[in-house]
């Protein structure tokens, strides 16, 4: 293999080691729940991008295409913020507290029970 | 609003090219083989699973689809670097809230993508959509709908509600057409 695709291979992999180090840290080091959401759903996209960049590389160029991670990319893309969104639902409905500063606590809605207006199933 | 597929063969043109692409990079190669098979399973699964879904809209523009695409991988990456400087900066600066965005989108599909999209771009996660489509009574016009999402550091409240709507709302109302 050249040596200028190892430098590649290699900058793919710190620099996506790093986003998803920066959002683990992002993990442990905010305050509150809603913050804490913020690391991982950003930061780690991108590092993961990385990786999979990296493996990319190294497999195109080692014997034969390697176009699988695009696939990777493409599913975590799509489910990354659907999971955020459900645990940040479960966050609102069991009313987690959020850090005194946060402004607009009152944009968020008391739920509302479901309105029973459905046929029962038979 | 379009539900109607121009063609009966093939209801969901878009989800075919994306299923054709799929199982040729499942394959990882363009052989005859996989090409003929890739173009079989691409027409035959959205026929077969038709009848399991909700009729969703279709995508009226493509080509705008595509460029909001592209704009939201290039959204993604300022995103990523954005909040980690956040992350690695001095918490006492951050500024977090909740806010309330005003929809003009009115069906489930566009409002979906909007939220996955604010929640992928910078410092914002979807959290909540008010009222909920079970509190809708069916047959009843949809009431005004709002999008609740948390931001990690806010600055100007009513400059980041215009930028979601211009930026993102504004594209997708473009692409459904509605």
């Amino acid at each position: 293999m050249q040596n200028w695709i190892e430098w590649a291979v290699a900058f793919f992999l710190l620099l996506g080691g790093s986003f998803v180090l920066i959002g683990s840290i992002g993990l442990t080091r905010m305050p509150d729940f809603f913050m804490r959401l913020h690391g991982p759903t950003k930061a780690t996209t991108l590092g993961m991008g990385g990786i999979l960049l990296g493996s990319m590389f190294f497999f195109s160029l080692s014997g034969g295409v390697s176009v699988h991670e695009l696939l990777i990319t493409i599913f975590l893309l799509i489910t990354a913020p659907i999971s955020a969104h459900m645990l940040i639902k479960t966050a609102l409905h069991h009313k987690l507290k959020a850090i005194s500063k946060t402004r607009g606590l009152d944009n968020i809605e008391p739920a509302q029970s479901k309105q029973h207006d459905r046929k029962p199933l038979p | 609003m379009r539900f109607k597929p121009k063609f009966g063969w093939l209801p969901t043109p878009y989800r075919s090219v994306l299923l054709f692409i799929v199982w040729l990079l499942l394959n990882q190669s363009i052989e005859a083989v996989h090409l003929f098979f890739a173009a079989v399973l691409a027409v035959v699964i959205p026929l077969l699973t038709l009848r399991f879904r909700d009729p969703q809209p279709l995508i009226e523009r493509p080509l705008l689809a595509l460029r909001y695409i592209l704009r939201v991988f290039a959204d993604i990456v300022t995103a990523n670097a954005q909040v980690a400087v956040l992350i690695l900066g001095p918490k006492r600066r951050l500024n977090p809230a909740f806010v309330r965005v005003p929809l003009d989108l009115q069906h489930e599909l566009p409002i979906t993508i909007l939220a996955s999209t604010v929640s992928m771009t910078p410092g914002t996660v979807s959290a909540e959509i008010y009222p909920s489509a079970e509190l809708i009574p069916a047959g009843e016009p949809m009431p005004q709908r709002w999008l609740l999402i948390h931001v990690l550091n806010m600055t100007d409240e009513a400059e980041l509600i215009a930028s979601i709507k211009q930026r993102y709302e504004a594209p997708l109302k473009e692409i459904f057409q509605c």
